[in-house]
């Protein structure tokens, strides 16, 4: 796989080579301004579905090995 | 039975709707067809596949196969990754929710490039999608089994994301109408990130009357993405039959640009028929697009790297077993669950994004793509739409480029352009063409782009081409 990141950031660095001084970046095609909605209370998924997923649901909550193997 | 499969979406609606035919009926043509897929096309189908949503709108008593980035209540969604193997939803996405509100049942969810990231559909996790035109060869990707389902009769549309050219390239690819919508057209929610400044969802068809359709179901704002805007004054069917008074760009980059003869052949007769049409032809100039290859190489997997960041085995998905402590449980579930083209990328994106490197990768990326945006601008003020081939080549053989990422991520080289510049732009079937190598005909799309939102304009230019091309090829199968 180092060989084949090799090569594409060799594609990808002759952007580094233009001058694009002063461009400024596009981060976003779309102009958008921030949405906010009202402050209203709505439903929202129940617990038990939300959990439903997980690969280890305990409690009412997701569980995770310890950070620390030996805690 | 096989009349029922002949039908358009809006030649089917139509029937539904004036009771000549009944939902079931149609739906359980469909059902038998998906049954019989061994393209490996589909992942899932729905056990009630196709049976319509309750809506008793214009798409009422529709099955559509839809890719499986979009999550299904319910319906296993696994975006072509091992990490989401046996992944169920708990809610379905608004694209979906649309059509389905529109009358559309899900049909079955389609094989893809993992997490949408490749342009042969051999980056799955469940094995690679078979052209339908010839088994030996790719569909194209990512939503490969979206664009093999439309042609190879399983489905009568597909939905679809675009990243880079992921719907219009299999479209092309597979002979069929692809067309990826303007930024912000189509709500995101619930469709599974790769790159968010640049997945867009649209419909795979087999003519542009029923993308159409379909646009103006999926099209409006969603408060669940606050970056939807939809589609000011909807999508109605297109009926153009002329192209009198448009003007079509061609880039001048075209003619140093490499491809095949045969594409070129094919994308030259078009250009003739839009002037029979009425149309005129003019050249334009996009310098900075041949920069957009390598813009978005930097920009898609440094947004995936950060959107798979979620991919943990925390809260859904796979976990690896027996591992020790929680960092062992993250790095163990995510080397097992991503496949190499993920892993590439998350590395690549990583890397792009990382101190000292951001300004040098990623600023400089986000400044290219202002300057290809400010290409397509400069050229929407002399002409109506710029028009290029879909893709360099024609379907190429399965495990013919898997060996050279650099050389799979050229094949993007005319699609990824308008993907950096959020405009609409949409692949018809052209024309047939043999191979570089030799060998039986295969499909050659053509590729109009248009201004942002400029969908209703884009899809009567492409309504009346397709009429004046009338591609009427099918796929004869067999092993190639």
């Amino acid at each position: 796989m180092t060989g084949e990141l090799s090569g594409i950031l060799e594609h990808v660095d002759r952007i580094g080579k233009l001058d694009l001084d002063g461009v400024e970046p596009t981060s976003h095609v779309v102009e958008l301004e921030n949405v906010l909605r009202a402050d209203e209370p709505r439903p929202s998924l129940p617990r038990e579905v939300a959990l439903a997923p997980a690969p280890e649901p305990s409690g009412g909550a997701f569980r995770a090995p310890s950070p620390q193997a030996d805690a | 039975m096989s009349e029922l499969l002949e039908l358009t979406v809006a030649e089917a609606a139509a029937k539904i709707a004036a009771g000549e035919i009944s939902p079931g009926e149609y739906g359980g043509a469909w059902r038998a067809a998906a049954a019989g897929d061994e393209l490996n096309a589909y992942l899932c189908r729905a056990d009630d596949g196709g049976a319509g949503g309750s809506g008793e709108g214009p798409l009422r008593g529709i099955p559509v196969a839809i890719k499986d980035i979009f999550c299904t209540a319910g319906t296993p969604t696994t975006a072509g990754s091992r990490i989401l193997e046996g992944y169920r939803p708990p809610y379905t996405a608004t694209a979906v929710q649309r059509l389905e509100a529109a009358g559309a049942g899900v049909l079955g969810k389609t094989n893809m490039d993992e997490f949408a990231m490749g342009s042969s559909n051999e980056n799955s996790a469940y094995g690679p999608v078979l052209n339908p035109w010839d088994r030996g060869r790719v569909p194209g990707g990512s939503s490969g089994g979206s664009a093999a389902v439309v042609a190879g009769g399983l489905a009568p549309c597909a939905l679809g994301t675009d990243t880079g050219g992921s719907i219009r390239q299999p479209a092309s690819l597979c002979g069929i109408v692809g067309l990826k919508p303007t930024y912000g057209a189509i709500s995101r929610y619930g469709m599974i990130a790769f790159a968010s400044s640049l997945d867009q969802c649209g419909p795979l068809t087999r003519d542009v009357t029923d993308a159409a359709l379909l646009l103006a179901a999926l099209e409006g704002r969603d408060p669940c993405d606050s970056t939807s805007v939809g589609i000011e004054g909807g999508i109605a069917p297109p009926s153009r039959e002329d192209l009198k008074g448009l003007r079509f760009g061609v880039p001048r980059e075209l003619a140093r640009d490499s491809f095949d003869a045969g594409v070129r052949e094919v994308f030259e007769a078009t250009l003739a028929r839009i002037e029979s049409l009425g149309g005129e032809i003019d050249e334009v100039a996009l310098p900075s697009t041949e920069h957009g290859i390598s813009a978005y190489y930097v920009l898609a997997p440094a947004e995936a790297s950060s959107n798979l960041a979620r991919y943990d085995g925390v809260r859904y998905g796979r976990r690896a077993e027996g591992a020790g402590d929680l960092l062992e449980m993250y790095e163990t579930t995510r080397s097992q669950g991503f496949g190499a083209e993920v892993k590439r990328r998350i590395m690549l994106g990583t890397y792009a994004l990382s101190s000292g490197y951001y300004e040098a990768y990623y600023g400089q990326a986000q400044k290219v793509r202002t300057r290809i945006a400010e290409d397509f601008d400069g050229a929407f003020s002399a002409v109506d739409f710029v028009v290029t081939p879909t893709s360099p080549s024609v379907a190429f053989g399965l495990g013919e480029k898997t060996d050279d990422p650099l050389e799979m991520y050229l094949n993007d080289f005319f699609t990824v352009p308008m993907s950096l510049a959020g405009i609409p732009a949409i692949s018809i079937p052209a024309g047939l063409a043999e191979p570089a190598g030799g060998g039986r005909e295969l499909p050659v799309g053509f590729q109009i782009a248009a201004p942002a939102f400029g969908e209703q304009k884009l899809l009567e230019a492409a309504y009346a081409l397709e009429r004046a091309v009338g591609f009427d090829a099918r796929p004869g199968g067999g092993d190639g």
